[in-house]
């Protein structure tokens, strides 16, 4: 018993070990792979860097109407979105007339909100105002260089319809200019040199090559149905991000060593084992949210944080019923045992109060907070696992082994 | 230490503090974030000092109450805050100006929030209705563990507690935003876990010390209790303040109301909440033996 006891202990803490260096630096063996915490989580947009944005559709529609309209804007988002080839955006309707989008990672934030935002309704109109084309005529385009012109042009594909009035035009119009317009701006207004019947057209401009694409890729993606009004956004450069995760990161390194010390001055082996416990706790936790695929934010990681605390509460409050118990004249196994069992009732108590409000906070709750609220909550269940019986499970190995018999190791 | 004996002076710690926060509310009036009001915060890295007047002249074209702030270490990042909820275009003349004038790249554009109005009231009154409906669900499951004496104790001490962090946030014109309402949710469920730990053994001691009074029932089982409080309140406020010292601005605005909240939250469980079930229990025990009398 003495030898098994100890045995299974350095076996729980060599495995503890061996997760942290995996979650730190990631782990390979065999074929399988594990890869540190900080690529397998994902994170938010306030670590990671991007642009939220939640528009508003400007319009007296309703009902079957105002869901169509919403539904071919977020079309036409999709595909402006998949143009600027974004890994992960979320682009959904939220409630009647709004339509939320979140593109993290990105990296010229502004030129995305730009991108996104813009109606891009293009015309071609004639000098007496005669619309001859618009975006939905153009069945491709793309940037391109021609003769004579040093800049690149975006290069129009027209379908019949377009081509027909196009070349309707260009032969009415000869030796005069037909402007270009993209939300109400003239982008240019070249002179018609000759009839164009073969269903192309060039837009010229002082453009460089990116604009000349981000041009083409607005028209390939049509133009927004309706006015969007933003009523919420949040821009965040990467930059920004990143230096507030390894912030966070440091914080917690240096918050954790300094409970980890407490523990030990105050409990002495009771407080090795929780210290133990919560190593295991913070690699559940983080396990846990990066299985259920939960997004990281800067309140989470406080969330995280803050649950350590909370976490180590609960060993102290089993700690104080040790040393209480032990004071009374009780022997280390028979206290240990009545102090988890009081103690364990405490515990839940004041875990589900907290509990309640986190789901309250996930409920009502959006964006951050809701990341806030659910590493609370995982938290909250994993600390009672780790605190309440792994401590216990550990500790009885210890005093299996005969070896902690003095008082003295429990900080009485 | 008589901990329930001397309550008026704990009583009137908490009142001093309330009664300040509540005196600068009416005087300054309250720092509500743009996230309740709507409005507009941009940060843009200068690489420079700048003066206010010099900023001012730019944004007063948009708004001309902005607040103007440079923050960051070297004082280099300049915070604009304006009351009008500015959209992409606006703001990216901001930029433009700021462009021309210091030299800056987008890049240098590190963050943005914007607020509509509607959108502003609707975060608000959701945070509200999640405080209430956080309050009352504790209120229900300690009514339903404990009895209701207890509950309406430990509501009153969580009322205590959302008093002084907002004094707190009112005396230190911290703004009053999302993050506030996280930190606030945080510290009702830290505070009633505080609380609980004491009720806790107060219930277990009444079976044991069925001779005590209320009073010497309830100090007994704070005297027995208030290690823990303090040493998990420390534990906790360690890892806060390393947040709130290593950290940014935004987990800063974070942390502050966690840390007032934590010391709030452990006080109150202590020096509120047990104090007041005595009262609650003495008045009552007053009432019980005038019925029997009758």
């Amino acid at each position: 018993m003495k030898a098994k006891g100890l045995i299974a202990f350095v076996i729980i803490v060599a495995l503890a070990i061996t997760g942290v260096l995996a979650a730190v630096n990631g782990l390979q063996i065999g074929g399988a792979e594990i890869t540190p915490v900080r690529d397998s989580i994902k994170q938010g947009l306030d670590l990671k860097g991007g642009v939220f944005v939640v528009f508003e559709a400007d319009t007296t529609a309703t009902g079957q109407e105002l869901d169509q309209l919403i539904n071919q804007t977020i079309q036409v988002f999709r595909r402006r979105v998949d143009a600027m080839g974004l890994t992960e955006p979320t682009i959904v309707q939220e409630g009647d007339r709004r339509i939320r989008v979140e593109l993290p990672g990105v990296e010229q934030v502004q030129d995305a909100l730009d991108m996104i935002g813009k109606t891009a309704q293009l015309q071609f109109v004639t000098p007496d105002g005669e619309v001859v084309l618009t975006g939905s005529n153009v069945t491709d385009a793309a940037p391109t260089y021609v003769d004579r012109e040093p800049n690149p042009v975006v290069r129009l594909e027209l379908d019949s319809e377009g081509t027909r009035s196009f070349s309707d035009a260009t032969g009415r119009y000869l030796g005069e200019p037909i402007y270009i317009i993209l939300d109400d701006e003239v982008i240019s207004a070249p002179i018609v040199q000759d009839q164009i019947s073969l269903g192309t057209a060039t837009i010229s401009g002082n453009f460089s090559i990116e604009e000349a694409s981000n041009l083409a890729a607005l028209i390939r993606a049509g133009s927004l149905p309706v006015t969007l009004n933003e009523v919420q956004t949040s821009t965040i450069t990467a930059s920004l991000g990143v230096n507030a995760l390894n912030r966070s990161i440091q914080a917690a390194k240096i918050g954790i060593a300094l409970v980890f010390l407490f523990m030990l001055l105050i409990y002495r082996l009771p407080g090795l084992v929780a210290n133990i416990a919560l190593t295991i706790y913070v690699l559940l936790v983080l396990a846990i949210f990066i299985s259920l695929n939960a997004t990281l934010t800067l309140p989470g990681i406080a969330a995280l944080i803050l649950s350590i605390g909370m976490a180590v509460d609960a060993n102290v409050i089993i700690f104080e019923r040790l040393k209480e118990e032990m004071s009374n004249g009780k022997t280390v196994r028979a206290a240990v045992d009545s102090g988890f069992k009081r103690a364990f009732r405490t515990i839940m108590d004041a875990n589900i109060t907290t509990l309640i409000a986190g789901l309250v906070l996930y409920q009502f709750g959006t964006g951050p907070i809701r990341g806030f609220a659910v590493m609370l909550i995982i938290g909250l269940v994993v600390s009672l696992l780790t605190a309440v019986f792994i401590t216990r499970v550990l500790l009885k190995l210890l005093i299996s082994t005969n070896l902690f018999k003095n008082p003295r190791y429990f900080g009485v | 230490m008589d901990i329930i004996h001397q309550k008026k002076i704990w009583f009137s710690i908490s009142a001093a503090i309330i009664l300040v926060g509540l005196v600068m509310a009416l005087l300054t009036g309250v720092n509500a974030g743009i996230d309740f009001t709507g409005g507009t915060l941009m940060e843009f890295e200068l690489h420079q000092s700048a003066s206010t007047d010099e900023i001012r002249s730019i944004t007063d074209a948009f708004d001309t109450s902005a607040s103007i702030n440079f923050i960051g270490s070297d004082q280099t990042t300049l915070q604009i805050r304006t009351i009008e909820d500015l959209d992409h275009s606006e703001r990216m003349e901001v930029f433009r100006e700021l462009e021309t004038r210091y030299e800056i790249t987008e890049d240098d554009f590190l963050r943005a929030e914007q607020f509509g109005p509607a959108i502003g009231r609707e975060i608000r009154d959701r945070a509200f209705l999640s405080m209430l409906i956080a309050a009352v669900g504790m209120l229900i499951y300690i009514t339903f563990r404990f009895e209701f004496s207890f509950g309406i104790a430990a509501i009153i001490a969580l009322f205590h507690d959302i008093l002084v962090v907002l004094a707190v946030y009112v005396i230190f014109r911290i703004p009053l935003n999302s993050p506030f309402v996280a930190a606030m949710l945080t510290v009702l469920g830290y505070s009633i876990n505080d609380t609980i730990v004491v009720f806790d053994r107060i219930r277990e001691n009444r079976k044991t010390m069925k001779k005590f009074d209320f009073e010497q029932l309830a100090t007994n089982s704070i005297n027995q209790t208030i290690k823990r409080s303090v040493y998990t309140s420390l534990t906790t406020l360690v890892m806060i303040l390393a947040l709130y010292i290593m950290g940014v601005p935004q987990i800063r605005e974070f942390a502050l109301p966690l840390i007032a909240g934590i010391v709030s939250g452990t006080y109150s469980s202590i020096f509120i909440a047990s104090p007041v079930w005595v009262m609650i229990k003495e008045r009552t025990k007053d009432r019980n033996k005038m019925f029997a009398k009758a």
